[in-house]
């Protein structure tokens, strides 16, 4: 049982970074209908700018957090506003190929700086440090990590139902030309995914890189399994987008630690393709994903 | 065609009276010239009706005052502004609402922020509160129906909350876009109602309609659309017994 306790544990942990990731996305392609493939890139960057602002700038880390989320939050709204916006209408491959060139651009843009091979990352707490309980550790990170999750979710939710920007964004996510009609600056909507999605990645970013101990440039192909994340929970739903990472999560653990046990012959590794099975299952027999609306464009 | 003949074009200069002018307005979608030297103007506290078949240019008419198409020519002044070169936003800042065509409320959200949204130019948190209060007098169905989903609600019911939304934004002119489309006789008439009540606190309307003899019996004055173009216009009473309009739009 303990066994069981510490891989869900690790699990939920893991689905929480997906999760983040995931909301990224969501909002970004409610808003705009881009699916952003530089997601995973926000991760990387704003996990090394808080690194390097700590290890080389010899900043303590709640500044250092800051400074990253800013930088992100800024290169989000920068490219929306000077590369998306120019876009607009063109077929949504053309606009895919601009976000895929972003992520190669943020991550050769890491590497040129010759400072990330082997980063410790920018972290206020033991790296290793938790607290042991009834034989199942609960690792410090993995604690804030989902905690911090929470405490996003619950800030989104709050942004989204209760304050004038979070109901214009949701308006426009529902019709657009109504939400124009009612005065509604579409180009702050954008802004706002955009900005949004880069904090929640960095946040992400920070804690993932904490949780893998010292990482590369890399890091952000963590993305990947935000795909299913996403996929499972439907591609325009934002709680769905926190309960695809979640279960992501905890299903990638749980294979990760029982495959040996149960199926040996699977061999090991093969909690890195659950993810995948799980989208290509749901693909086939609920393809707008478990709180998806029926009407999404397949890209 | 019989004799009749299109009256002859209101272009003098527009005067103070004037709500809203459009002077020779040109719009088109890609290759298409959809308006075509469109001149009207509504002047303050009247209800002007413009009256035209499918695809006569009504909807891109709404769509040009409000900025969501550009005109390729030609000038739109409220109350003397010029705002054809300004965004939507703008726009309804300068208290213009828009009822539009297929009411197109925010169907994944509750009736309350739906209204809540039609006032999202007024700063101020007590005006809108109660200026949802007004509505729900005004509506008293759409107050049972406070937390419900707008999607969920009935045409009617969907039809007064985008008449709701619209007049959240304090307007001193709304426009509607075929308000009785798919209504029953009845609910249009309630909406139709409505519209004088609204027009007799203060608010000038212009309105888009197919129901030519609903909105000709509320309206003071009206204009006739025909592929983009203005071909008549004259009061309410006179365009009732008009041969043309009692021909292509009332059936007789």
């Amino acid at each position: 049982m303990a066994y069981f306790i510490q891989l869900a544990f690790a699990g939920l942990a893991q689905g929480c970074i997906y999760a983040l990731v995931a909301l990224g996305f969501t909002i970004i392609f409610k808003s705009s209908g881009v699916i952003n493939f530089a997601q995973g890139e926000f991760l990387l960057v704003g996990a090394f700018i808080a690194s390097v602002a700590t290890f080389e700038w010899g900043l303590n880390f709640f500044l250092a957090v800051f400074i990253a989320l800013l930088i992100t939050v800024l290169i989000g709204v920068l490219f929306e506003r000077f590369a998306l916006r120019y876009m607009i209408g063109r077929p949504a491959f053309a606009i895919i190929m601009i976000t895929i060139g972003l992520d190669i651009l943020l991550r050769t843009g890491v590497v040129m700086t010759g400072k990330a091979n082997e980063r410790p990352p920018a972290t206020p707490y033991g790296i290793a440090s938790g607290v042991n309980y009834g034989g199942v550790h609960f690792g410090e990170n993995a604690l804030w990590t989902i905690l911090v999750t929470l405490i996003c979710c619950v800030a989104l939710y709050i942004f989204f139902r209760y304050t004038r920007y979070g109901l214009a964004m949701r308006a426009a996510a529902i019709d657009q030309e109504a939400a124009l009609a009612m005065g509604v600056n579409i180009r702050l909507v954008y802004a706002l995914a955009w900005g949004i999605a880069a904090a929640v990645a960095t946040i992400a970013g920070i804690f993932l890189a904490i949780n893998v101990t010292t990482f590369d440039s890399t890091l952000g192909s963590i993305a990947l399994f935000a795909f299913p994340a996403i996929i499972l929970g439907g591609l325009d739903s934002i709680p769905g987008a926190v309960v695809g990472g979640v279960v992501i999560g905890l299903v990638q653990l749980l294979t990760q630690g029982y495959e040996s046990h149960i199926a040996n012959f699977v061999g090991i590794g093969f909690d890195t393709i659950t993810p995948y099975l799980l989208m290509i299952i749901i693909l086939l027999v609920r393809p707008y994903g478990l709180f998806g609306t029926r009407k999404v464009e397949r890209v | 065609m019989e004799t009749t003949q299109p009256a002859v074009m209101d272009s003098s200069s527009p005067t103070a009276e004037d709500m809203l002018s459009l002077q020779n307005i040109n719009t088109y979608y890609g290759p298409n010239h959809v308006l075509r030297n469109l001149t009207l103007d509504v002047r303050k506290g009247e209800i002007v009706c413009l009256l035209g078949a499918n695809a006569a240019g009504k909807s891109t008419t709404m769509k040009t005052i409000f900025g969501l198409v550009k005109p390729r020519s030609g000038r739109i002044l409220l109350e003397g502004e010029r705002i054809d070169t300004l965004g939507t936003d703008a726009i309804i800042k300068r208290r213009l609402a828009l009822v539009p065509e297929a009411r197109r409320v925010f169907s994944r959200m509750s009736v309350r922020e739906n209204l809540e949204m039609g006032a999202y130019m007024i700063p101020d948190k007590a005006a809108v509160l109660s200026g949802i209060e007004f509505v729900y007098n005004l509506f008293p169905r759409l107050k049972e129906r406070d937390k419900q989903t707008a999607g969920t609600l009935s045409g009617g019911e969907q039809q007064m909350l985008a008449m709701g939304r619209a007049l959240m934004a304090q307007p001193r002119l709304i426009c509607m876009d075929e308000p009785s489309m798919g209504l029953s006789p009845i609910l249009t008439q309630t909406i139709f109602d409505t519209i004088q009540s609204v027009r007799q606190q203060g608010v000038t309307v212009f309105l888009v309609e197919q129901n030519a003899f609903m909105a000709l019996n509320i309206a003071d004055r009206g204009y006739v659309l025909q592929q983009g173009q203005i071909v008549l216009t004259d009061t309410a009473k006179n365009l009732l017994t008009n041969d043309l309009v009692r021909r292509a739009y009332l059936g007789g």
